[in-house]
């Protein structure tokens, strides 16, 4: 009985419901007019699905948020693997990540919109700056910190530089570059939704606006609420992943 | 695998002249420009025994094991392995790493078989290999586990079967059981012993404890810092026949391992 209280999902669905229960009782203080309850949150999320709104409204956000995070990935663990493998790499192409990390992003808006239009090339790039430098530091430092020991065992055992990459460096980096990955991707979150809150009123960000613009503040925090939860969702599928192709050793044990 | 160890022991009863199978000749090896880590060494390391470097730390012994094995270049001098020069490592030695080295993703049998998976040999066929080799050291049945399930005992044993399982001619050992506790050091000495006398390899084992070093070695190398140098290369004769308890009271075990540290203590002071 007591094992299961404090077993692994136990302990999370009890963390959910505290969240929401203190959510509940702020939202009935009231901490505002213009913060709802959970349960009233809940009843826009009902709504704002069955209208339809939230189905037209997710494949607009998703496409820049796919296709920026899926160039952050390849691209940006390519160079970060690049970065850290060799310090010309680094000292060449290094500093553009470390400016663009600490950039001020809305800033930069009004110059990617006249550079780019207001369309997907923007969003897309907004995506992208969220999301790539963190993936391209966290992948440099994970192949530069592999251990020196089996980086020698690979070439005292004769594997080729290539063997030593792929073999060895790789998924000795692997944990660092998806934990990289998984920030990049909710930073990519981050990104999609102030590219349509900040550049033109699209999707999901069309659907915050639109609903605050006319006090329908359960349907605002609705849809706020339904991408939260599309993030969790998918960074869960990436850790899947990872277990499943680089750590079967973590796999086992937990 | 066992057929070339016995070639190797013909070779050495028929031709006299080739009874070395590594010798070092005249390296040096400079760090940065001004750290002497090796000042002209000369070594030779008799083929089908276990020879020690044995010194206090920084007198170079891990960085000489280190070219030996390839990983490292010599500034000056050149090694020699059955006569040849190399230059790089080489399919006729396998090192055994201080820290073992294993990558903790692959499970037992892939790190086992991971020095013939780099040389392209067939998974059935290294994995048999390799299965072989994890009976010897003792760990059947262990196969599938990953490195962390193991302890640090388990683990220096999956670095030696992976070691063994290239069949290179000669071991080399970096301090493989300073991170081990004692009682599985002294498990391990005993299973060394067994080692050399089965596989006929060449064995050269990095150690910095003078009663290890005495107890498993044929030869022992003293090597002394600043400058970096062989100061004395001592054969204990001591009869292996007896038990490793008996071995370990042996008095000429005990007086070995007395002149050693005198040497060393007027160093050391």
């Amino acid at each position: 009985m007591d094992k299961h209280l404090t077993s692994a999902p136990a302990l999370k669905v009890l963390s959910i419901i505290i969240v929401f229960c203190a959510w509940e009782y702020a939202g009935r203080i009231p901490v505002s007019p213009a913060f709802p309850t959970f349960l009233e949150t809940m009843q826009g999320l009902w709504e704002i699905t069955i209208d339809g709104s939230l189905l037209r409204a997710y494949p607009e956000t998703l496409k820049p948020l796919i296709l920026g995070v899926a160039i952050s990935a390849v691209l940006g663990i390519t160079i970060g693997v690049a970065i850290g493998l060799s310090f010309k790499v680094e000292w060449f192409a290094s500093p553009i990540f470390v400016v663009m990390q600490s950039a001020p992003l809305a800033a930069l808006i009004p110059l990617l919109v006249l550079a780019y239009g207001i369309g997907l090339t923007s969003k897309v790039m907004v995506v992208c700056i969220m999301a790539m430098p963190v993936i391209v530091l966290n992948s440099a430092n994970a192949v530069r910190h592999t251990p020196t020991s089996i980086k020698e065992m690979g070439r005292s055992f004769l594997g080729s530089p290539m063997e030593i990459i792929f073999k060895i460096i790789l998924p000795s980096a692997a944990p660092v570059i998806f934990a990289g990955l998984r920030l990049g991707v909710s930073a990519g979150f981050i990104g999609a939704i102030l590219s349509e809150l900040l550049i033109t009123p699209t999707g999901i960000g069309d659907v915050i606006t639109y609903n605050q613009a006319i006090a329908e503040y359960a349907k605002m925090y609705a849809a706020i609420f339904s991408i939260i939860v599309l993030a969790v969702v998918f960074l869960d599928v990436i850790e899947k992943i990872e277990l499943t192709l680089f750590r079967p050793d973590k796999r086992v044990s937990a | 695998m066992t057929s070339q160890g016995n070639t190797a022991l013909k070779t050495t009863q028929d031709a006299p002249q080739s009874d070395i199978a590594v010798s070092v000749r005249n390296v040096s090896k400079i760090y940065g420009g001004a750290i002497h880590a090796l000042n002209d060494m000369t070594l030779d390391f008799p083929r089908g025994q276990l020879t020690s470097l044995l010194g206090p730390s920084g007198c170079g012994k891990t960085t000489l094991l280190k070219i030996i094995g390839g990983l490292l270049d010599q500034t000056s001098g050149e090694i020699l392995v059955n006569g040849k020069p190399v230059d790089g490592p080489g399919p006729d030695r396998a090192f055994v790493f201080q820290d073992f080295a294993l990558m903790p993703w692959a499970s037992v049998i892939r790190n086992v078989a991971f020095g013939l998976e780099l040389r392209g040999v067939a998974k059935s066929e290294r994995e048999a290999v390799a299965e072989k080799y994890i009976a010897a050291v003792g760990l059947s049945g262990f196969e599938k586990q990953y490195p962390h399930e193991l302890s640090g005992g388990m683990r220096q044993r999956v670095g030696l079967a992976r070691a063994l399982s290239v069949n290179a001619d000669v071991l080399l050992l970096d301090e493989p059981f300073s991170a081990v506790d004692e009682q599985t050091r002294r498990k391990f000495q005993e299973d060394l012993l067994a080692l050399v006398e089965n596989e006929k390899k060449t064995f050269i084992f990095v150690t910095h404890s003078i009663e290890e070093a005495v107890y498993v070695s044929d030869q022992i190398a003293l090597l002394l810092a600043r400058p970096s140098r062989v100061s004395e290369i001592i054969k204990p004769d001591i009869d292996r026949s007896i038990s490793p308890d008996a071995l370990r009271r042996d008095p000429v075990y005990l007086d070995t391992v007395e002149r050693i540290w005198s040497s060393l203590r007027s160093y050391v002071e």
